[in-house]
């Protein structure tokens, strides 16, 4: 046996290590939890991992007002809960609250619009930080200028709380097709591009040789079936976060386990029918087409 | 010649083991098709298989309900190569300390769940493993540790603690050997493991 080894030579809260945790969600679903019986709830239907908030998106945008970070006493029941990781969210540009979150011990710190941004020009410096960071991006500009800040996961900016799939569509397919774009460039076209949508050159380099972004790229934002779910995979995300449309449901537990279910069979139609019979009642939601620019939190950072 | 690779595909980092089979494979002069496992009926087909990270409870309980669990078995019990990686080992182990996983008892170890700690204590270093000559970039994300071993063989400890260990034709890990560009684990469970028969290979001798 071996143990020649140094412990010296550790080291945390690299890249490698904080893009290695959003690896390990793929192919997997994060589901919103407002506290500890939730969050067991969803462990139980496969969640890969739960994110801790305050009040899901459709009760935030019922209520109105300022959306903050939940109190930490709840993040921290919920990570005494459950084994699987649990995330938070911080206000866009909150250093402060995100540290709060790191300090709970949160395993990913989502950067989000959902909550009112604290600071309307700059985000968090995340590469000050041990725990890695996910955040919501529209267009292939946006996802590279959080990469570069040091996101590890970026996910769809789809209308969080409106149970309406459509929004999260759209930015998926507008990522990919600017990818796919990208792929056709030369290299001074891609220079050029880069800073036309005002993302790094060397991130845009690499993300036309890798032919996708370099980190981890989910779907969030109005998730609300497990055919929505199944749709997203379709259009090539690695995983899904869903906000509302658990707790929103009539039947937590059955459509917990449906959207799992359904995200390993993303592709397989008879499967998905099978899947999504006698779910009960979904969360009833709000057709986003409706939602005026101040009503829109996709706007929120970017 | 052409092996068939098979990477469980559930839930968890599997493009990444794809490549590193894809890599090892090469290395060795060998062709190499990987399939994504997500239902049953392929597994029987695989020379060889690899279980990734990920979660351990998700990965544990859609093993069962597509039934892909006994065909992992039977894999092993005809002796073809299986690497198993983080939650991988966890879902491989004989006993994970957890109602959440139902194991599938292949490698002889009992293991702790994020016993490494939080994400914040994820980490990255060199570590020593045997069988391999110079030391190997391990990254560990909400690592399990190996508390008990029976049968199995200690391959690689870290700080006093098993993290790597060998088991008949199984191979696995606390860490993730998929992440970095470097395939000698992978060559290790599947091309110079004495205990493990690649069929494929064996036909062509």
């Amino acid at each position: 046996m071996s143990d020649s080894t140094d412990l010296e030579e550790l080291r945390r809260g690299t890249d490698l290590v904080k893009r290695g945790f959003a690896q390990m969600q793929k192919g997997g679903v994060i589901m919103d939890v407002v506290d500890k019986e939730q969050a067991r709830i969803a462990e139980d239907a496969g969640a890969v991992a739960v994110m801790a908030l305050e009040a899901v998106p459709a009760d935030i945008r019922k209520r109105g007002g300022v959306a903050r970070m939940a109190d930490p006493a709840d993040v921290e029941e919920i990570v005494n809960e459950v084994s699987i990781p649990v995330m938070g969210k911080s206000r866009i540009g909150h250093t402060k609250e995100a540290q709060i979150l790191e300090a709970v011990g949160v395993d990913m710190i989502d950067e989000s619009e959902v909550l009112t941004p604290a600071d309307d020009a700059y985000h968090i410096d995340k590469r000050d930080f041990t725990a890695p960071f996910v955040c919501g991006a529209r267009n292939l500009g946006e996802a590279l200028r959080r990469i570069e800040e040091g996101a590890a996961m970026i996910r769809t900016k789809g209308e969080a709380g409106t149970g309406d799939v459509n929004q999260a569509v759209h930015h998926q397919r507008t990522i990919k097709g600017a990818i796919r774009e990208l792929e056709g460039k030369s290299h001074e076209e891609r220079e050029a591009y880069a800073r036309e949508i005002e993302a790094p050159a060397e991130l845009v380099h690499e993300t036309a040789e890798m032919g996708r972004l370099p980190v981890v790229n989910f779907a969030a934002g109005g998730i609300a079936t497990p055919a929505d779910a199944a749709l997203m995979m379709h259009h090539e995300c690695d995983g899904i976060f869903v906000g509302s449309g658990i707790f929103g449901a009539e039947n937590p537990t059955a459509m917990g386990e449906a959207i799992v279910e359904a995200v390993n069979n993303w592709d397989d139609p008879e499967r998905l029918a099978d899947i999504s019979k006698n779910l009960g009642k979904g969360m009833k939601g709000d057709a986003n087409v409706d939602l005026s620019e101040e009503e829109q939190m996709q706007g929120r950072g970017v | 010649m052409t092996l068939t690779a098979g990477v469980v595909a559930v839930q968890g980092d599997v493009e990444e083991h794809a490549a590193a089979i894809d890599r090892a494979a090469r290395e060795r002069g060998y062709e190499v098709t990987v399939h994504e496992i997500r239902e049953s009926g392929i597994v029987p087909d695989c020379d060889l298989l690899a279980m990734p990270g990920g979660e351990s409870t998700t990965i544990s309980r859609l093993l069962h309900s597509e039934g892909i669990a006994p065909e992992i078995r039977a894999h092993v019990d005809t002796g073809k190569p299986l690497l198993a990686t983080c939650a991988g080992l966890i879902v491989a182990s004989s006993d994970a300390n957890d109602d959440r996983v139902e194991e599938l008892e292949l490698v002889d170890v009992t293991v702790q769940r994020n016993a490494f700690g939080r994400q914040k204590d994820s980490f990255e270093a060199p570590l020593a493993i045997d069988g391999l000559a110079a030391p190997y970039p391990a990254v560990f994300i909400r690592a399990p540790v190996i508390d008990d071993v029976g049968d199995a063989e200690v391959l690689a400890a870290w700080d006093d603690r098993p993290v790597a260990v060998r088991d008949g034709p199984v191979v696995a890990t606390s860490f993730h050997p998929e992440l970095t560009p470097d395939s000698r684990v992978h060559g290790l469970a599947f091309f110079e493991n004495d205990a493990a028969v690649v069929p494929e290979l064996e036909d062509h001798q």
